[in-house]
């Protein structure tokens, strides 16, 4: 059930966040990257009594080259596919010091493992799964910016259909990524989380309401969380946000959650947008031809109908 | 026996058992495993223990062995005192995490009953799966006897926490050999052990800005890494003085290197773990016959006590290092062999011996073949130049 605690509040205006931030500047973050963005909201809402168990990647290489760190609260990386397992640590041990006194009872401690989705969905799934499993009271955020962006653009199983990556590239024969894109949720689901959610930068109190929420739940919780990439989309590093809400609007992503299960679309889309207009913003989708993209927009209209079916009404509306 | 015991009592436990006893005694707050041949008796012993509130901790059953020393690290990060136990298999999953640990300065504990590595699979016991984790930067005890590795696990915690130290442990122990067979043990009382091995890591964790495992440019990487060189010294004299102080308290001292018959002897084996006990027995029957012939065991393994077997070996003609691992490739293919070779700065002739690979049966008998074979051998030219691969089919051997 829900515990609520004094110092994590649901915010309702982004007037509620407070001005200090715990995830600071001077990183080596890319130009217009959108991890900085996600991890500082997520900081913000979390507040000071919070220890981070990141995962190799983009964001850890970018916010801790010794001496310096971006991160004013305790940071912990130890390899890429165990943030999950290293969090299940940290919340035993500070579960079992509390019992014998050694740590305030009484302390709030927030414990956030933070993955890209390389760490999460491939070489971290099965640490992310013991943790879920075991029901650790532990926030898992997955920062998705659907390639291996850190090693250079490869491939990942969150890469979606059709997108160029330096390992799915564009040949004679082969045009990017043939399959679909991992549903890390439905995995989520499996485990019976209490709290799942999906977010979007681009719709930041939404996003930042679900971090509050997920960390209100006593035991594990997920967070899947769009992350545009200039560098490995291939935009113009003003267009991160843009581009984050014209995923929303032609549906290619949906902000949702589900909170002991029952699912809620928590952006819904009276009227959505052609797919084209989300694709056209990316060099990874450059390559592909009308009717590729009348294909792409075949599926998301397949998922949309499943999406609203499952909700109970038309939460994604048509084509506009 | 230099004082007054509060109490103490006889048990009869395996090596594994004997490990979980003394983890239980020295109020450990997180443990984390994955079953694996022939560890498990050791972490459902300790699992059997929480669960008769005997130990106050919290067990996080892992779904693998990277994630259960993944998941120690984080506890012992945030100031947890943590173990863990593996074999063969289950350290290779580890051994990216194993750098970790050390690199990290972490005094997680871990037992490692030694056993072969696949493929073919064996479940018996060799010394190839912890022969892999020496380049680790962990302390690594090799203990003979369930005594010993009960006294090694609580000198291992105040090894490990040492502030001048702090770095991962393992206590190894022949698998199966070792880890399944009873023997009688000296318990001492909680209060006793828990004195000796005070709990005094606290992690790393404090308010505000720390960042634990963060990314070192070639500007900095190389002197962490010095840094750990250093500790290693430190453990090699700190190791020196928790033996001579447990002894102080309980009675019991193992020192680093173990000696038997060596006063006069001309001709030494060296050996690690259980087959100690079978080398003194076949070094009585050669003395018997008028051959001066002694023994050592190394008991630590890593950091090497090399000062302490040269001093051991001054004047003496032959030293013979029987390994239970093979490094393929190489003409003297024992590792603790080359080892010896490359680090001890003495003329006595060295003589590598593997033997005992997946669990080959090794007598006191067969150890006494060996030492004939060398005596009879160690004047003819290219005697030590390769190995020798003692109780394998096919291959000859005058004994």
């Amino acid at each position: 059930m829900l515990s609520l605690t004094v110092n994590i509040r649901i915010p309702r205006t982004v007037w509620d966040l407070p001005r200090e931030d715990y995830f600071v500047g001077g990183h080596n973050l890319c130009a217009g990257c959108t991890a900085g963005t996600i991890v500082r909201n997520l900081l913000k809402v979390a507040g000071p009594n919070t220890i981070v168990v990141n995962a190799t990647g983009c964001l850890e290489v970018s916010t801790s080259l010794f001496p310096f760190t971006s991160w004013k609260v305790p940071w912990i990386h130890i390899a890429f596919e165990n943030a999950a397992a290293v969090a299940s640590g940290v919340e035993a041990a500070i579960k079992v010091l509390k019992e014998k006194g050694k740590i305030d009872p009484n302390k709030k401690i927030n414990i956030i493992a933070i993955g890209g989705d390389g760490g999460t969905f491939d070489i971290g799934l099965q640490a992310l799964s013991g943790m879920l499993e075991r029901g650790h009271n532990v926030l898992y955020v997955v920062y998705d910016n659907e390639a291996y962006m850190n090693t250079g653009i490869q491939r990942s199983g969150a890469t979606p259909y059709k997108a160029w990556t330096t390992t799915t590239p564009v040949g004679t024969i082969m045009r990017g990524e043939w399959r679909d894109k991992k549903d890390i949720i439905g995995i989520a689901l499996a485990h019976k989380v209490p709290y799942i959610a999906t977010a979007n930068p681009a719709f930041l109190l939404d996003m930042d309401k679900k971090f509050a929420k997920a960390l209100q739940i006593d035991g594990p919780s997920l967070i899947h969380v769009l992350m545009a990439c200039t560098t490995g989309w291939r935009f113009d590093p003003k267009l991160g946000i843009k581009i984050s809400k014209l995923a929303v609007e032609t549906a290619v992503w949906v902000n949702l959650e589900y909170n002991y299960g029952k699912l809620e679309v928590t952006t819904p889309v009276p009227k959505r947008k052609h797919v084209r207009e989300y694709l056209k913003l990316q060099g990874r989708y450059s390559h592909l031809t009308e009717e590729e993209i009348n294909d792409i927009q075949e599926r998301i209209n397949r998922k949309v109908e499943e999406i609203n079916r499952a909700v109970g009404k038309e939460v994604i509306g048509p084509l506009a | 026996m230099t004082q007054v015991y509060k109490s103490k009592s006889l048990a009869t436990l395996s090596s594994n058992k004997a490990v979980a006893k003394a983890v239980g005694q020295l109020d450990v707050d997180v443990i984390a495993a994955y079953p694996i041949t022939p560890q498990t008796t050791i972490v459902e012993e300790l699992a059997q223990m929480v669960a008769n509130g005997e130990v106050k901790a919290q067990y996080i059953h892992v779904e693998s062995e990277h994630s259960a020393l993944s998941a120690v690290v984080g506890a012992s990060i945030a100031g947890a005192r943590t173990f863990t136990a593996t074999s063969s298999q289950g350290l290779e999953l580890m051994h990216e995490i194993l750098h970790i640990t050390s690199g990290l300065r972490l005094p997680v504990v871990m037992a490692v009953p030694t056993r072969a590595l696949s493929a073919p699979i064996s479940i018996w016991n060799d010394h190839s799966d912890i022969m892999n984790a020496r380049d680790t930067g962990w302390i690594i005890y090799f203990v003979s006897s369930a005594q010993e590795a009960y006294d090694t696990v609580i000198q291992a915690y105040r090894l490990a926490e040492d502030r001048e130290v702090l770095l991962p442990t393992i206590v190894s122990y022949d698998g199966f050999l070792m880890s399944h067979t009873y023997e009688p043990v000296v318990i001492e009382s909680s209060e006793d052990v828990i004195e000796f091995s005070p709990k005094t890591w606290k992690g790393y964790i404090e308010e505000g800005a720390v960042a634990i495992g963060t990314l070192a440019s070639p500007d900095y990487y190389y002197e962490f890494k010095y840094q750990q060189v250093e500790a290693m010294k430190n453990a090699l004299r700190k190791a020196e003085i928790i033996d001579r102080d447990f002894y102080k308290k309980f009675g019991r001292k193992y020192g680093l290197v173990e000696t038997y018959r060596t006063e006069d002897s001309e001709i030494d084996l060296l050996v690690t773990g259980s087959i100690w006990s079978s080398l003194k027995l076949a070094i009585d029957k050669a003395r018997s016959d008028g051959l001066r012939i002694g023994g050592l065991r190394l008991r630590l393994y890593r950091p090497l006590p090399i000062d302490e077997i040269e001093k051991i070996l001054a004047g003496k003609e032959v030293l013979v290092v029987i390994d239970k691992a093979i490094s393929y490739g190489l003409r003297v293919a024992g590792p603790l062999a080359n080892e010896i070779y490359t680090n001890l700065q003495s003329p006595v002739k060295i003589k590598s011996v593997v033997a005992g690979i997946g669990q080959r049966t090794v007598t006191h008998e067969d150890l006494y073949k060996v030492i004939l074979h060398v005596y009879k051998n160690k004047d003819s030219p290219g005697f030590t130049k390769h190995t020798l691969f003692y109780g394998v089919r096919g291959v000859e051997f005058d004994g």
